[in-house]
This record gives C-alpha cells, structure tokens and sequence, in this order.
C-alpha cells in the first residue's frame, strides 16, 4: 500500500488526465466511462481518452506470462506516459500500473523508468477525486440505502476504502449501511471465477447475502470484474438488488438499468404485464 | 558427503557464499544484542501486581494474596476445602515452598508426580506481568511433572519475583550457570478448543491453576 | 503423507457439498478472525512488532548457516544431539533408528507438521510401534484416519456427533462405554484415555516453534500441555523441526511469541510456552534420559536461495487460513497434504513438486487478505504469482489456456483491430442480452455461465461511443 504518499491534492488546478478506460468498462459499462470524464472535468481536470488503449495485462500477468504482460504494459506506458495523471475507473487495473509494473520492469534498464514515472501518476478514480483533486461537492441524488463492497485490489493494494464512502454521503437521497465481510473478496479474481467455478461461486454467495442482510437498496463497488460477477450472480438467483459503478452514482448517470437488478420503475412495469 | 554437510553447503550456496562467515563477521554476530524498545513491547502500564492478576484471571486461573510466608499453609488449607479436596500433595522442596511448615494432617511428599497425584504445589522462578504468567524452572528440587500430571497446581510466587516483560525473564535464566533443562511459561490451566471452537478445560495439564502470592 | 494435491477440484468441489464442513469453517473462520481482530486491536504497539520480527527474520535468514551451526554447537554443550534430514525420507530414517535404540513399543506424538512431512507414523507403524497422537484434535483426527484439515486447528471439520461416534469406536476397547456428546465429557474421556498412554510411553515425539540459537533450546508452545507430558515422561525425547524455526536469541523469541498466539487464535498468549535445553540433568528427578533434534530440509535449503525465501520466515500461526476465503469455501482436506490454506498454496508446490501440486496456485484471487493479517508480512498473493510464472514457464499451463491467452494478448497490443473486434461482439452479445438484461448461458464461456448471468452489455463500446460523440463534436464545431 504505497498510495497514501502522494500529495493530498494536486497544485495545479487542472492537471492533464488520461482516462484509462479498462476492458470491462469499454466492452460492457461504458456509462462507467462517461461518469468518470463528467467526474474528473466537474473536478476541473482536462481529460482525454487515449485512442490506444486495451488492457492493463492483468489476465497474462495472473496467468504467469511476464512476456505477454510486458508486451500490453509497454503499450499501456507508451499511451500514456505525456499525461500529468492517469486515471481509471477500477482498483484493479489502476493498482496493476502502480503496483505491479515498476516490479515487472525493474531490471529493464530501457523500461524501467518509465514504469516507475507512469506508476506513480496513476489513480484510482475516486480516490484521485477524493485525495488529488479534493473534490467535496457532488451534485447528484440517490433514494435509498447503498452498501459498499470493497474490492481487493482497491483496498490492499491502494488503500480504498474511506474515499468512496465519503464521497457518497455528499449524494442526496442516499445512506450507507455497511454490510458483514464488506472487505472479504467476492470470488471473482479475473480467470480464478472461470477455473474454479464452484468456489467462485460460494464466495459470491456468501457476498450477495451479506449485502442483502444489510438491507441496502444498492451494492456499489469500484471494479466492474466484482460489479459484474455479483451482478451476474444476483441476476441468476433473481435477486433485486440494483448493482452500480460507484462513479455512476456520483456522476448521477443512473438513469440507466442497474448492471444488475431492477429498478423501482422497472418492477412496476414488470408487475403490471 | 554427509546430510549435515551437503545441507550447510546448499545453505552457503543460497546465501552467495562458499565458505562460512569469516572472523569479523562471526564477532559481529557474536556482539549482536537486539532487545526490543520500548515501543515494540506492549506496554505494561500502572500496578504489576494488578496486572497479572488481571491477565491470569482472564486465562482462567485464580489469585490469592497472602500478607507473608506464613500465612502461605493457611491459604493452601482454604483452597482444598473450597474444592473438597483431602490435605495430600506433592510438592517441590526448593525456596518458599520447601520451607513451609504445614499444618497438622497434612500430607505432603517432596517427589515427581505421578499419574494418581491430585494436587501439587510448587514455587516459580518468576512471574510476569505482561502475560499473566508464572514462570517454574526444572531441577532436583522441583520436577517438572509437578506443573503437569496432577488436576490441581498452586504456585507460589512472591510479589518480588513478578517482572515486568518476557525479557526481564530471560535477562535473569541468563544469569544462571546453565539453563535448566525445562523452563516453563504458564498462564493458566489447560485448554482446549479442538472441539467445536468450544473451550474446555484440563486438557491433559491441570484443571486449575491457582497462585498464592506473598508480599 | 502422499500428496493427493493433483485432485483439489474433485476434493474441493465435495467439500462444497459438505454441509457440516461449511458450517464448521464458518465457525472457525468468524471465531478465529474476530478474535484476533480484537487481540491486534487491543495491542497498540502490534505493527512496530511486526516490523521487529520482520527485521529479525530477515537477518536471521541471511545467516541461518551461522545460527544453525551455533545451535547445534549449544544443543551439544547442553548433552543433547542434532540430526540433519535432507528430505523427508532421511527424516524417517533417523527417528526410526532412534525408536530402534531405544527399543521403543508406544511413541506419543504432540502436534509437529514436520512429522506430517516427513509421513512418520506409517512408518512408525510399519515398524510395529504404536503412535498416538496426543494434541486433542490430532488424537480426533488420527482416530478417524485422517489428515490435519488446519495447522493449529486439525479437527476443525469434525462435528461433536462425529467425535462421539469416533470414541465410542475406539475407547470400548478401555472399558469406557457410554457415548459422550458433552465437550466437556469429550474432552474427559481422551484425557483419561491418553493419560495411561502418556505413563507407558517409551519415546516423545515434538515438534517445536521455535529453536534459540544462544542455548540450543527448543521452545513449545501449547494449549493442552500434551506437549509437555510427551516430552517429559518418556525416556527419549525426540523433536522435529524445520531448519528455518531458528531465532538468535531470547530476547528474539519474546518479539515471536507476541505475535504468535495473538495471529493464530487471538490469545494474548499460549497457556504453556516451554523451553527445553539438552535432556535430563543428573540431579533431576523427571525427564527424557535422551534428548533427540531433528531438523528438516525438504527445499528449505533452496527457498533460501530463490525468490521464495520470505516463504521461511512463515511461523505456522494458521492466519492466512483462518482469512482465507477459498479455505473458508473448501477447507483443508481439498489441498490434499499437510499444510492447506495461503501458506499451503505456496509450501506444497516446493516441496513435493509443481507438478504435483498445480491447482494450488491457481486456486487464489490475489485477494491480499492472507498477506494483511500474516505476522510476519510474508507476500503470499507475490509468491503463488510467481509459481504461475514458473508454470508456464516450465510449460505447465494447459495448451488451451495457453492458446486463448496468446490470442487475446496478441489482439491487445493492437488497439484498432482489438476495438473494430470488439465493437462487433458487443453488438451481439448486447442483442443476446436484450430481453433480461442478462445471459444465461454461452458458448466458451460455460465457467463463467455455470454459476452465474453475463450481464449484457450496453451495445455500442466505449471507444466506439467516444469516437462517435467526438466526431459529431468536431461537426458542429
Ligand atoms: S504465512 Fe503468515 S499467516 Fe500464514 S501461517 Fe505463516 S506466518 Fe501465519
């Protein structure tokens, strides 16, 4: 956990950013992408979505093929590295660049520094809004009660856990009710949920009846892999819980259908046929 | 090449080096003393005496304060009658222990346990605070059997002997010709949680522990 | 024991089954978690000393030839002897020949994971020895001819009904006919049982968790006090250890034992912390004539060397378990040999083979909780990564695996045939979607589908959204 000695917000008011988009917001949440460019403009950022952009490398790098991760992470540096910020929407991936490729380049005299420039510019979302750009007004509105889930990668490696609830109780409308085991991981673990179906799948259970004992109205989360492994667990069991992107409700874009669950409108129509 | 040589050779080989350490290096080790700061001990703050009680009590076992020695027989007499225990035990013959004079009717060998003892009372080298710990070492007056075969174990500790932290403990064994062959840290009667995560006493070590305190 | 790893899914797909064993990790994993959350809570100074024992680790490693050689130099001094095992069949050896001299008939065990290495008591067996472990779970367990499922905790798994039905087995054989179904009577019944065997006994068999180098002592550290009577009452007192167990000194060990206890049941400290140094004194009245330390290699010596020696600084405290939520799905049997578990996951791989052993890696979602809640800060998720790495580069990794992974990596690295690709599959997994929002079942995707929906996509990409709002921006403009 080496992101708390950064400065606590940025001296330049509008620092350049670059929006890493990550796979899973780009190829199925886009809403999540678009709430992260109103977010950071709103905060006074100039924001850009680099053209060539993928994926972090995560699935290579957790399947054991340095080769392969160095190859999609040079791309990712390349992309990137002319931005004051680099900024994505998910722990995960923003924790692989900070935390895993200064480690994966560090003896490549050609790469390694600029490994280590690129990780140290890059953010998580909200915690960049919350600890770099000091962001305090949110101007968006929730009814109901939202419990949190924390994502592994956000909370150990970059240590999430205090920006998005704070940020959160700026929403109107909105409360908090913490759930058991918040911080126990949701069996998702990128191919881990494809390997070991079975396991996966008791964790994620275990995790959807935490978050309905809590009696929240909405799971919000970080990382889309989570979002969409409960999402789509909620969804089989036909559970109604509304599954958002946390930034989705910052940047009030949840007009939207939930990533999983219905909302109250939907419900009605749905009783009413 | 014997297993003890190829495994210091493999040993040697993962440490970069082919040969053991040299001279200064074997001096420097040697010198090294590495006590824990302040700050890296739990801080034992206020009364010790308080203080282990208070951690003793929590591991289940029971304090009794006496004002000085003679007092000692007495509070070894209430304790058996409130466990309806007969006046006979075994005990250590060494420091406090062994110069008691008990009372009339009382039955007491100096010996090791053995399997049908039902109560033992020894002495202790120490106590410490910190943990809630009595600290009884082996020799020819005090075996070890004692701390372990019988249902009952009273110790008799002065408040002299309680110290501070584990340290102060080893500090003092140090001091000693030779370490005794068992040293045993006690905090309480024997436990068990392997059923059920249910705690249960008297495993195979004593059902109760029970210290008398002098001073 | 034989290493059963190579069937985790099969064994950890049964446990999942397993009702009672779900609800006893439930159990253990709120017991165990909570507690020591309220042990660390309660100890304000508990990072600083988990940095000092990091600090002494590490510097203890970095010259664990030296504190070897020194506490072999005090055991001897002390009268007592030091064998060197290399591997676990070495390690067998050595206690069976001793068990030879010392004509032994009964052996009483206390808990020692080495032991469980090294597979002793078939062995011990084979030689027509009886082996009784005396550690209650171990004693549950051995009864029901079964494996440690936890390494502080070996009989977790086992209900209370289970246990009565285990002795009421096994104990007819002493007289001792009414079932017990109180713990308290459980507990009872084994002591009364294990008590004579203790008297008979003719050897001890220990592990230790710690070894002190300044005096060749050993140290112990228990609940039960089993430990104690086995090495006490029999006339041979043999212990096993893993030549990593070494401290330099006491002032060491104290930083250890604040930690230990703490991390693995959230006890402040262990009833019985005893320290053993060299046998029987002439003048002494009890203990073993003949004090007996063997230490284990078994890719000890190795791990040193690699990017694997931060795995020896592990004091088999059971957190990493007791956090884990795979263990928590699955338990410790799935692991299928001695250790289980984040720690597990890493040491079994080394020592008996990655080949063996190559679910257990894999069998992880870098969740981190296991390395937050080590004592000794060990990089668990870093480790087993870095057995990944060594899978496929020793060509472990399945070719189908291999082959999907190459392609999606080979599309990655090209950003515009990657998004013109992806455009069009969202586009049609968006329409598979449309009606519920969600998927239930596609082709390739079936590990994804078993359990769980693909929820839909939105339809249009980002990137494709992103390209089209800035085009009509870059018209009006
Ligand atoms: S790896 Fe760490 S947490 Fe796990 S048993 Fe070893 S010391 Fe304990």
């Amino acid at each position: 956990m080496k992101a708390v000695d950064k400065p606590a917000s940025t001296e330049n008011p509008s620092p350049s950013v670059g929006l890493f988009v990550t796979c899973l917001v780009d190829l199925f949440r886009p809403n999540v992408g678009f709430a992260a460019l109103d977010l950071l403009e709103q905060a006074g950022a100039r924001v850009d979505v680099p053209q060539a952009q993928v994926c972090c490398g995560q699935p290579a790098f957790n399947t054991g093929d340095e080769k392969g991760t160095k190859a999609i992470a040079q791309g990712v540096i390349a992309a990137f590295e002319h931005f004051d910020y680099v900024v994505a929407p998910s722990g995960s991936c923003a924790g692989m660049i900070r935390e895993h490729y200064p480690v994966l380049f560090a003896q490549d005299p050609k790469w390694s520094g600029r490994a280590e420039a690129v990780a140290d510019k890059t953010w998580e979302l909200i915690s960049f809004l919350n600890d770099v750009m000091g962001v305090d007004d949110i101007s968006a509105s929730l009814d109901g009660n939202y419990t949190y889930h924390d994502s592994c990668s956000g909370l150990r490696e970059l240590g999430i856990s205090h920006q998005p609830r704070n940020l959160l109780s700026a929403v109107r409308g909105l409360s908090c009710s913490e759930m058991k085991d918040s911080n126990v991981c949701c069996g998702f673990g990128g191919t881990f949920c494809v390997k070991y179906p079975d396991i996966s799948e008791r964790m994620v259970n275990d995790k959807i009846r935490n978050a309905v004992d809590s009696g929240a109205d909405y799971l919000l989360g970080g990382d889309m892999g989570c979002l969409m492994n409960i999402a789509g667990k909620l969804s089989r069991d036909k559970v109604d819980l509304q599954v958002y992107h946390v930034a989705e409700v910052l940047a009030d874009r949840t007009d939207v259908s939930p990533i999983a669950g219905r909302t109250p409108e939907q419900r009605t129509r749905s009783e009413d046929s | 090449m014997s297993s003890r040589d190829s495994i210091f050779a493999d040993l040697r080989k993962s440490l970069g080096r082919t040969e053991s350490l040299g001279a200064d290096k074997v001096a420097e080790l040697q010198q090294r003393s590495d006590v824990a700061r302040e700050d890296e001990r739990p801080q034992v703050s206020g009364d010790l005496i308080e203080r282990f009680v208070v951690k003793l009590t929590a591991g289940a076992g029971t304090v009794t304060r006496v004002r000085d020695a003679s007092e000692v027989p007495r509070a070894v007499e209430q304790y058996l009658e409130e466990h309806q225990l007969p006046p006979k035990m075994v005990a250590a013959s060494n420091g406090l222990v062994g110069s008691i004079r008990w009372p009339d009717g009382f039955q007491v060998e100096h010996r090791p346990a053995s399997r049908d003892d039902r109560v033992s009372v020894t002495g202790a080298i120490a106590a410490v605070a910190e943990t809630g710990t009595i600290v009884v070492s082996s020799d020819n007056e005090s075996p070890t059997t004692l701390n372990f075969l019988p249902d009952d174990h009273i110790a008799v500790i002065e408040t002299g002997q309680l110290r501070t932290h584990l340290e102060d403990v080893w500090s003092a064994l140090r001091e000693a010709d030779e370490m005794p062959r068992a040293v045993n840290f006690i905090s309480g009667p024997s436990k068990t949680a392997d059923v059920e995560q249910t705690l249960a006493l008297g495993a195979h070590g004593p059902r109760r522990l029970h210290v008398i305190m002098v001073g | 024991m034989q290493p059963v790893s190579r069937e985790f899914k099969i064994h950890s797909s049964k446990a999942l089954l397993d009702e009672k064993l779900s609800a006893a990790l439930a159990r253990t994993q709120d017991g165990f978690g909570g507690q020591r959350a309220a042990a660390v809570e309660a100890l304000p100074e508990f990072q600083k000393i988990r940095e000092r024992a990091l600090r002494i680790k590490n510097h203890t490693l970095e010259h664990l030839d030296y504190y070897l050689e020194k506490f072999e130099r005090e055991v001897q001094a002390a009268g007592g002897h030091v064998h060197w095992a290399r591997t676990p069949e070495e390690g067998r050896k050595i206690i069976l020949d001793l068990c030879e001299q010392a004509e032994a008939r009964t052996v009483i065990k206390g808990k020692s994971m080495v032991s469980e290495e090294m597979a002793l008591n078939p062995a011990l067996e084979a030689s027509d020895i009886e082996v009784v472990e005396t550690d209650l779970g171990e004693y549950i367990i051995q009864l029901a001819k079964e494996p440690p499922s936890h390494i502080i905790a070996p009989a977790i798994h086992k209900t209370r009904e289970q246990i009565t039905e285990l002795f009421s087995e096994n104990h007819a054989q002493y007289g001792l006919t009414e079932p017990v179904t109180e713990v308290a009577d459980i507990v009872h019944e084994a002591r009364t049982v294990l008590r004579e065997k203790f008297i008979n006994a003719d050897v001890g068999i220990t592990g230790a968790n710690f070894l002190v180098a300044e005096s060749g002592s050993t140290v112990l550290v228990t609940n039960e006090g089993n430990g104690d009577l086995s090495s006490t009452l029999p006339k041979m007192h043999i212990i096993t250890a893993g030549l990593e167990k070494v401290v330099p000194t006491f002032d060491d060990l104290s930083t250890m034992l604040r930690l230990l206890a703490r991390s693995a049941t959230g006890q402040e400290f262990s009833v019985y912390t005893s320290v053993f140094t060299g046998p029987k004194r002439n003048t002494d009245q009890d203990g073993p004539e003949e004090l007996h330390i063997v230490l284990l290699d078994n890719g000890r010596t190795e791990m040193l060397g690699n990017e694997f020696r931060e795995m020896l600084r592990c004091i088999r405290c059971g957190s990493c378990l007791n956090h884990c939520p795979v263990y928590g799905s699955v338990g410790g049997h799935a692991y299928g040999w001695v250790y289980s578990g984040p720690m597990g996951s890493v040491l079994t791989p080394l020592m008996v083979g990655l080949g063996e052993a190559a679910d257990l890696p894999n069998a992880c979602t870098l969740n981190g909780r296991c390395e937050e809640v080590c004592p000794m800060s060990i990089p668990l998720p870093r480790m087993l990564r870095a057995l990944r790495v060594r899978q496929f580069e020793e060509k472990l990794v399945g070719s189908r695996v291999r082959a999907s992974l190459g392609a999606w990596t080979w599309l990655a690295t090209k950003p515009r045939l990657y998004q013109a690709v992806t455009g069009l599959g969202m586009k049609m997994l968006a329409r598979l979607g449309r009606k519920n929002g969600s998927i239930r079942s596609l082709p390739l995707a079936g590990g994804w589908t078993q359990a769980r929906d693909l929820p839909a996509p939105e339809g249009e990409t980002f990137m494709q959204a992103w390209a089209r709002q800035n085009r009509n921006r870059g018209a009006r403009q």
